[in-house]
């Protein structure tokens, strides 16, 4: 054991993934010399030289693009797209072909590839730098989506998207890539893609959420504990394949449900939430699914990104909505 | 000043076989491949007949015919060896050919079948249909080969109008940056759908464009088969040594962009008839039958037994049976998640709701 914070438990399960396999590589923007602008990648290249750490020109579709080409070829390359809110360069590239290339092929062709990428906000960035957009990728079947929210997690669930046959958007909440630190097994470990985390038991409401709100989410669960709520966390971990029997089982067990997002609230992962306890579970449950979510607007600038994000506030209040509507 | 003019790059097109089917270059073809050369541009010229007559009749799908540029497509993959890799688009059934694809393949595809188009083994990228894209496939699987140290090159086919997209030109500055064993292969048919060349770019050709990525850039007679075979050839040993090349083969598609398509409403006749002159299936069959190498005895023969071949094709594709939509979801994921198997339950009436 030792301990990382998330940054160091990504740098860490690359190192380990290349010792492993000489097909993987990386690619992307300063992922080289300079070790990613996070320091993801940071010492790779002297390690692993420049022929499987590479600093690619500066063109995100590029750097998808080759990527499918290499997974199908027989490599596995883990790209590195520098902020998430620059992945609409590379939409047709993972969209259109990496993720349809197995189902318009008839299985005859896949790609095996990862892409990693930093979103999420509180961090005061430039715009575009920190929207959360799992949504657009939950919505393009063919590829999976993981937002791990701890080290360890982030460790076993990048083992395991590097090991899969499908391309995988491994998503990485900036904000907590310094946050937490923990005890992380060195030994290489899998996390299964498509295992929710239930975090804590509780009795009387379920809470959802993934990611960056993971840290505002269980310091609400704390108030509220405080308070007398029994709370049940779940942790997604993975958006797609989504975790519907975790969700349902807990949530015909607690019969309610607040689903926290970073992202805008339309057309978001917490909708698809709703709606799968809507289909399952619908007299399980005693009060509507309530979200606590970004706005519906573009990510704002760094004055107001506290009161867009969700905040420990608006959890404990709509937990507090959640329980009032209940009819029992 | 030192100002490079738009009009200062002068580009002189390649040709070995002109259009009276009179060689004026040299040419490495032995006579064997000279037959064999001709019998694919024959076979995919029928192809292409054959499959724009079942449209018609409602009996396949869309179909993007090639007629008019079987030199370019047959030349240039009949230059590559076994192991190369190629990434065509919805057009390039002929290069397909010349792989190994199966034209009863390419008639399932046509009618929408599962498992029709591409096989793996063939060496053969599923056919692109957004403009583009697999330029870029083309690096990264050219890169494979890098790392990997195989001695294969990979081939981008690509149009005229896909040069104008992000990723043809992402594709070229990767290729050249990293040295890739690749080549960008051009058909300059002049047409993408109703916008001609000239409301493209207004680069004098897109031979030229090479020189912005560092690359080598060459122009051929698209419609002289020798000319795109020698060139590919050369091409080929440039960029499996590192130096990536971007061809553009002069050609023109005598048909219409698809099968839904109306080219009357944007071609004149007069233009269409000048292209015709070139037919690179005419010059090519002169030049053979003035090296003694085919009659018209040997013409029929061909195409008694083309026939025949593709009869079977059309058959083979007719009779399969069409797999179900439950069947094709089990190719979105290796695995299906469980959503989608519950999905494929639920299609096959058996689903059980919680
Ligand atoms: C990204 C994208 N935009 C538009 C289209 C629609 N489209 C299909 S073919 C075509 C013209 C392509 O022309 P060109 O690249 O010259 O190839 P050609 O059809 O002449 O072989 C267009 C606009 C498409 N398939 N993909």
């Amino acid at each position: 054991m030792t301990e990382m914070n998330m940054i160091e438990a990504i740098n860490f399960t690359l190192r380990q993934e290349m010792e492993k396999d000489e097909d993987v590589l990386i690619l992307g923007e300063d992922v080289g010399r300079n070790g990613g602008v996070f320091r993801a990648t940071d010492g790779l290249v002297d390690t692993f030289g420049e022929r499987r750490v590479v600093d690619t020109p500066l063109a995100e579709s590029g750097i998808i693009g080759t990527a499918v080409g290499m997974a199908v070829r027989g490599l596995k390359p883990v790209a590195e797209i520098q902020f998430l809110g620059f992945i609409y360069e590379a939409m047709d590239q993972i969209a259109a072909q990496a993720a349809r290339i197995r189902f318009r092929s008839a299985g005859n062709f896949h790609a095996p590839m990862v892409i990693r990428a930093p979103y999420s906000g509180g961090v005061k960035t430039p715009e575009l730098h920190s929207d959360s957009l799992e949504a657009l990728f939950m919505h393009s079947a063919g590829i999976k989506v993981i937002m791990p929210s701890s080290p360890s997690d982030a460790k076993g669930l990048l083992n395991a998207a590097i090991e899969d046959p499908d391309p995988v958007l491994f998503l990485e909440p900036m904000k907590l890539y310094r946050a937490i630190r923990e005890n992380v097994e060195e030994e290489r470990y899998t996390i299964e893609i498509g295992k929710a985390n239930i975090l804590k038991e509780g009795s009387d409401i379920t809470l959802i959420s993934w990611g960056s709100t993971m840290a505002e989410t269980k310091k609400a669960v704390q108030m509220l504990e405080e308070n007398g709520y029994s709370i049940e966390l779940i942790d997604l971990r993975t958006i797609v394949p989504l975790d519907e029997e975790t969700i349902i089982d807990s949530v015909m067990k607690t019969s309610r449900c607040v689903v926290v997002h970073e992202a805008v609230k339309s057309a978001g992962v917490g909708a698809e939430i709703s709606a799968i306890i809507n289909e399952k579970a619908l007299f399980y449950i005693s009060a509507p699914v309530l979200r606590v979510t970004g706005y519906d607007s573009p990510y704002p600038v760094a004055t107001v990104e506290n009161d867009w994000i969700p905040s420990v506030d608006r959890i404990v209040r709509e937990v507090k909505h959640v329980w009032e509507l209940s009819l029992d | 000043m030192n100002w490079i003019e738009p009009n200062s790059i002068d580009v002189t097109p390649i040709q070995h076989l002109n259009e009276q089917g009179v060689l004026t270059g040299k040419t490495v073809i032995n006579d064997e491949e000279k037959l064999d050369i001709y019998k694919w541009m024959v076979k995919a010229r029928r192809f292409d007949e054959l499959a724009v007559k079942f449209q018609r009749q409602g009996k396949i799908g869309t179909y993007a015919p090639l007629t008019g540029q079987e030199a370019a497509q047959v030349g240039s993959a009949f230059a590559l060896e076994e192991k190369d890799w190629i990434f065509p688009s919805y057009r390039e059934a002929a290069a397909c050919f010349v792989r190994g694809t199966k034209p009863s393949s390419f008639f399932k595809y046509a009618m929408g079948h599962l498992h029709g188009g591409i096989l793996k083994e063939e060496g053969v990228f599923p056919v692109q249909i957004i403009i583009g894209a697999q330029a870029l496939h083309a690096a990264g699987s050219a890169w494979a080969d890098q790392y990997k140290n195989n001695d294969a090159v990979s081939v981008a086919y690509i149009g005229d109008g896909a040069t104008s997209q992000g990723d043809f030109h992402e594709a070229m500055n990767f290729a050249s940056v990293f040295q890739l064993p690749v080549v960008y292969f051009v058909q300059n048919n002049q047409w993408a759908i109703s916008v001609p060349y000239h409301k493209q770019t207004r680069s004098l050709s897109i031979a030229q464009k090479a020189l912005a990525y560092g690359m080598t850039g060459v122009q051929v007679d698209g419609n002289d088969a020798v000319g795109v075979y020698e060139t590919m050839k050369e091409a080929r040993s440039l960029a499996k040594d590192g130096k990536p090349v971007l061809i553009e083969a002069l050609t023109h598609r005598m048909g219409p962009h698809t099968t839904s398509d109306d080219p009357s409403k944007y071609r004149s006749k007069e233009g269409d008839e000048a292209w015709g002159k070139k037919d690179p299936i005419a010059r090519y069959r002169k030049w053979l039958e003035g090296l003694q190498l085919w009659s018209e005895e040997e013409e029929q023969d061909l195409n008694a037994s083309i026939e025949d071949e593709l009869k079977q094709a059309f058959n083979e594709a007719t009779e399969t049976t069409t797999t179900s939509l439950g069947d094709a979801l089990g190719y979105v994921y290796e695995k299906p998640t469980n959503r989608l198997r519950e999905q494929i339950l639920e299609w096959k009436g058996s689903g059980e709701s919680k």
